[in-house]
């Protein structure tokens, strides 16, 4: 156990011990930068908290005044009568409907723009198509409902002769081109993220640029594409201005897309424009009214992170 | 040196010359990745059904020159060929701007570095170049799966699972999976590109068996890092060099007595 003098540099033995220790000024910095971030963070789950917590606490005072069964089963949606009727059903389906019409314009165009832009388009054509796009979603949702109403729809007549000046089919029309930009962008950057190494191995076997888009590149960016679809489908829900300037606010229990209808949001609208008294049950049913549309969100929500988990590709 | 490596060498009897036939040949091949000129000037003859390694140090071109023989390189703006690779027997030269570069990939299949099996299960990955070139009929497709999967020693591993998803195999069953997807077609050339190089020693050893079961039946091209891997399975090799070929000729004579002392002093570790 004989132990060697190693030589030590003289420098060492004289240097501070207290240059390692934690330095006060630095921990208050961090800890003081730490707490910003974290309020930062606090403001938009409490303001998600916060807007629950309204929705929730509102919609108990309506329900203290009208019946739970009442509002799922009846099909009348009445507040300004003096016998009114709160039956969720014809904004529930003047929602339904409009959004079933708006996607079926938004899925198929928004997925062929993202295979065409991501699998296709030379660059520069990308990189051309691409403000375009997001302009689209930029233009606001008042200028899309006035174009359903005064241009849109006097089209649609000349087609349909009989169709109302107000009516679902213009509005969800136009709102399928506004959600197309959401669609075809999220779409296509899970497209581009698929590796290049899948595309080779599809080239290789001899298969056509259209083969590969279609049987490699699509599958596995699915569940990418799903959720572009649940955020089209959450925006068109959502969706308030183009309804209810185009698609009139006349609650109808219908699904017909060729008839006038309000929706959840257009009902909520009307009124936030002061047709009814602040307290009164009407005023707390836009609550009610907003605590299904949210509930309606979360379930879409929900189904598309399962959807993304479950078809989730590990490449 | 050379001694050493002569031992680890398996015994192969040099093949006769009189049943070499020519399966494709580079003639004069330049590549251009852009203004970089990759490939400079290349002559080989790749053997009918031989196993044909390309060695080299990082960068030299191995891949690139590999990558030429299924148009791999047209995928990409900017890419350039001139001069020939020729493929027999029908004398014409793939890299002509009249040939269809799918038509070539469906003769020359190909296998790459990292495996990449497609989003699908088993048995359509394998099936898949069949779907591409429309045969569906579910008995052939059937029968040409099992067979490609057998070839790729592969089968008795997944018979039970055909359709599952391929991703949920191990990476070397991924690789031989790869494999016989390339295979189902009936390519008539297999280009490898680094097989082994994500693979575990086991799985390594189990793909070149597979190459070396492989040459009866198809001519094999091979680009590897790893000499002793060249040294094992191939019929010839040729080292490359900053873009050019410094030395081709049968593998024993390559790895025992090189001509070029480049080639020697890569080989036997002494540069790369």
């Amino acid at each position: 156990m004989a132990t060697v003098d190693l030589p030590r540099p003289a420098a060492m033995a004289i240097a501070d011990p207290d240059r390692l220790k934690h330095k006060f000024s630095r921990n208050i910095k961090e800890r003081i930068i730490e707490m910003i971030l974290f309020l930062a963070a606090l403001v938009s789950v409490a303001t998600t908290l916060g807007i629950v917590f309204i929705l929730f606490y509102e919609s108990l005072a309506f329900f203290r005044h009208v019946p739970l069964v009442d509002f799922f089963t009846d099909t009348m949606w009445t507040p300004l009568f003096s016998e009114p009727r709160y039956g969720i059903a014809p904004l529930l389906m003047g929602t339904l409907v409009t959004s079933a019409v708006a996607l079926c314009v938004a899925i198929p165009v928004g997925t062929v723009i993202a295979i065409y832009l991501s699998e296709f388009a030379p660059f520069s054509v990308r990189e051309a198509a691409k403000p375009f796009l997001e302009l689209l979603g930029g233009v606001p949702t008042i200028v899309y409902g006035y174009f359903a109403l005064v241009f849109v729809t006097p089209l649609l007549q000349k087609v349909f002769p009989g169709l109302p000046g107000f009516n679902m089919l213009s509005a969800g029309l136009v709102m399928g081109v506004m959600i197309i930009p959401y669609i075809s962008s999220v779409a296509e950057d899970a497209m581009r993220a698929v590796p290049m190494s899948l595309r080779e191995g599809s080239y290789a076997m001899g298969a056509t640029r259209f083969q590969t888009a279609t049987r490699v590149v699509t599958p596995a960016a699915i569940s990418g594409i799903a959720a572009a679809y649940i955020l089209g489908i959450s925006r068109a829900v959502g969706e308030t201005m183009i309804v209810a300037v185009a698609a009139g606010m006349q609650p109808n229990f219908t699904i017909n897309p060729a008839e006038p209808a309000s929706t959840i949001t257009a009902y909520i609208v009307q009124v936030a424009l002061g047709d009814l008294p602040h307290g009164s049950v009407g005023y707390q049913s836009i609550f009610a009214a907003g605590l299904m549309l949210f509930l309606l969100t979360l379930v879409f929500n929900i189904l598309g992170h399962w959807m993304r988990r479950k078809y989730r590709e590990a490449y | 040196m050379s001694a050493v490596l002569k031992t680890a060498l398996p015994v192969r009897e040099s093949p006769a010359p009189e049943s070499l036939a020519l399966k494709a040949e580079a003639k004069g091949l330049d590549f251009y990745y852009g203004a970089f000129k990759a490939l400079k000037n290349l002559h080989m003859p790749v053997y009918e059904k031989k196993v044909t390694a390309l060695i080299g140090p990082s960068g030299c071109g191995k891949s690139t020159f590999l990558r030429s023989f299924n148009r791999m390189h047209d995928l990409y703006p900017g890419n350039r060929y001139q001069g020939e690779i020729r493929m027999y027997p029908d004398n014409v030269n793939i890299l002509a701007p009249d040939v269809d570069p799918i038509e070539v990939r469906m003769r020359i299949s190909m296998v790459f570095q990292k495996p990449n099996p497609f989003p699908k299960t088993i048995y359509e990955n394998v099936a898949y170049g069949m779907r591409v070139r429309n045969i569906n009929r579910k008995s052939t497709v059937d029968e040409k799966v099992e067979k490609a999967l057998r070839e790729a020693a592969l089968w008795m591993e997944v018979k039970d699972r055909l359709h599952d998803l391929a991703f949920n195999l191990s990476g070397g069953q991924q690789q031989r999976l790869c494999i016989a997807r390339a295979l189902a077609t009936d390519p008539e050339m297999l280009l490898f590109d680094e097989p082994t190089s994500a693979l575990d020693p086991i799985a390594t050893a189990s793909i070149e068996e597979l190459v070396d079961e492989l040459r009866q039946r198809v001519t094999i091209l091979i680009v590897t890092h790893n000499m002793q891997q060249a040294a094992r399975i191939s019929d010839y090799t040729a080292y490359m060099y900053l873009g050019e070929i410094i030395e081709f000729g049968e593998t024993d004579q390559i790895f025992i007595k090189p001509r070029n002392k480049q080639t020697e002093d890569y080989i036997t570790g002494r540069f790369g």
